[in-house]
């Protein structure tokens, strides 16, 4: 299933002019040393190279992109990915390889480029399982929530967005105007499409800052309208991303099945600017690992048909047999049935003819 | 995930009393009450399933999907820090973390002060925000004799009474952070049972103002 959906976004990366992106496994440890924030975890596998520099097993992608792009004024580069990366998965606490398929947009990116983006991730998740939700918020709405707020609570209010946790959010607020109180509690318990969230934003945060975050916001999610991709989309401000990297647009992606995100991305011109670039970029990461779980549950048994042969039959018959059989599923032929081997039906083959074993 | 929204339920009083809260919500269940071991019970008219877990053991089975929604301690929520939403403050089992110490210990701020604790990380943040050099000695229960049998200088520890600590010799010291039971639903059940899981957040808001 993995490599399915692997070659399905990778053939859609290529349709919209993104290119394909290979790289080392091992990267200098420095780059991840001025950027560890911007890393999902920040344990890093190292190790020395026989040239003594000190080199990482490669935790990020985004970053090694970064590093290799090239800025043309007016253009912008576009590159896919398909990666393995190695870092501390949250769940089990333990360094894991883990398959990332992604893509950038660097450059001198525009509404259109953040579109396009945004469609590519919508489109991914519909690979992964049509029962899906991209779930989008914009940094410049809770940034210039959050300026309200005392220096020392910032980040503690941004970790109470992303719970959706209003009850200590609003304890957070205290001294702030009652109206940026209701606004930033308003803005996480908001949740829904953007025909139904965007209005109610808009009135909701008309008079407590600038709304051009709110606009462009609905610029670039109006091609969607009238779409088959608009189910996907929601609007959720409890999506944040870190201010020191991020900006603008940010998302992250769902399929029903899964418990956690399978998706995740984001406008990232202030990364680009620490590393010491002029020009904007957006992407997103799709985490493949967590999909074999997916794969669980849609089997429950290891092939769909075992057929059963005797020593010394007819070759070119049994060939024929399992060849009609595999254009139906997956098959395995045996003389015997193996132990712990799980089939959906169990046929006979004898005598130039498949039965069922009863 | 089947359809059925799947609620952890913390097993014991407070277990009880949020099942009340969710009777009251429209989420009824009246297998529930029945005097036996089982762990499961369902309603399918009210679309709902529930489970008696250990009430430590809630936020995983949120964090990893088993349950859609569930009820936690705010001490296991600042402990191990699990991806959900903390979407309500129900208010119920309301205590407190706090540094206890024997009534005549006395801070010496320049020796590295011995901390008993089931909660390591809550009691590591502390002392860091505080600039205090701690030595973390980590227990799982009768937290309270550490510091009796010179195991350790304080302990840090839920307090809810305070009548365990008197009866060991103990004093709060310091209040940590004010605990209590809180409402959580994991990230993708949020997207996906969002309807239900929304009808439950209003009507328990609605019950505990």
């Amino acid at each position: 299933m993995t490599e399915r959906i692997l070659a399905a976004v990778r053939e859609l990366y290529g349709r919209y002019g993104y290119l394909p992106y290979k790289m080392s496994k091992f990267e200098e440890y420095d780059l991840y040393v001025r950027n560890k924030d911007f890393l999902i975890s920040d344990s890093v596998i190292t190790f020395t190279d026989t040239n003594g520099k000190l080199m990482a097993l490669k935790p990020d992608v985004t970053l090694s992109i970064i590093k290799n792009s090239r800025e043309q004024a007016g253009c912008v580069q576009k590159v896919y990915y398909s990666e393995n990366v190695y870092r501390v998965s949250n769940a089990a606490h333990c360094f894991k390889e883990i398959l990332q398929a992604g893509l950038e947009c660097m450059g001198d990116i525009d509404d259109y480029h953040l579109y396009e983006v945004l469609r590519l991730a919508a489109e991914s998740l519909r690979a992964i399982a049509p029962d899906c939700v991209l779930d989008i918020s914009h940094l410049g709405i809770t940034e210039a929530l959050l300026n309200n707020l005392p220096a020392e609570n910032r980040e503690a209010a941004r970790v109470c967005i992303g719970e959706k946790n209003a009850h200590e959010l609003r304890r957070l607020c205290e001294g702030c105007s009652p109206a940026v109180t209701e606004a930033l509690c308003g803005l996480i318990s908001t949740y829904g499409t953007p025909a139904q969230v965007l209005p109610r934003l808009k009135a909701l945060l008309a008079d407590v800052m600038d709304t051009a975050p709110i606009a462009q916001l609905e610029r670039v999610l109006a091609p969607f309208a009238g779409s088959d991709l608009c189910d996907v989309l929601r609007i959720d401000c409890s999506v944040v991303g870190d201010s020191r990297y991020y900006n603008g647009l940010v998302f992250k992606g769902f399929v029903k099945g899964l418990p956690d995100s399978v998706l995740s991305g984001g406008q990232y011109d202030k990364l680009m600017q620490r590393v010491g670039r002029s020009s904007g970029a957006v992407g997103f990461a799709v985490y493949l690992d967590e999909l074999e779980r997916l794969e669980q549950t849609a089997h429950g048994y290891d092939v769909d048909t075992l057929l059963l042969y005797e020593a010394g039959c007819d070759l070119v018959g049994l060939q024929q047999a399992v060849a009609t059989l595999a254009k139906e599923g997956s098959v395995s032929a045996q003389q015997q049935i193996p132990d712990k081997l799980t089939y959906r039906q169990l046929v006979h083959y004898k005598n130039g003819e498949v039965t069922p074993c009863v | 995930m089947s359809n059925m929204l799947n609620v952890a339920l913390p097993k014991g009083r407070l277990g009880e009393k949020v099942y009340s809260l969710f009777e009251q919500a429209g989420f009824p269940c009246p297998s529930i009450k029945e005097n036996n071991r089982k762990l499961i019970f369902e309603n399918p008219e009210a679309g709902v399933r529930y489970f008696w877990v250990k009430p430590s053991d809630v936020a995983i089975y949120v964090e990893r999907g088993a349950a859609d929604i569930g009820v936690a301690g705010k001490d296991i929520l600042l402990e191990y820090r699990p991806q959900v939403y903390e979407l309500l403050d129900l208010k119920l089992g309301k205590c407190r973390m706090a540094v206890a110490a024997p009534k005549d210990f006395r801070d010496d701020p320049a020796r590295t002060l011995r901390v008993a604790t089931k909660f390591s990380r809550i009691a590591s943040d502390y002392y860091a925000a505080l600039g205090r050099d701690i030595d973390i000695i980590h227990l799982n229960g009768s937290i309270e004799i550490a510091p009796i049998l010179g195991l350790s200088d304080v302990i840090v520890d839920i307090v809810e009474t305070g009548t365990t600590l008197k009866e060991n010799n103990l004093d709060v010291r310091e209040t940590i952070v004010p605990i209590s039971a809180r409402l959580i639903a994991n990230h993708a059940a949020f997207k996906f049972k969002n309807e239900s899981i929304e009808k439950i957040l209003q009507q328990m808001a609605a019950l505990t103002e």
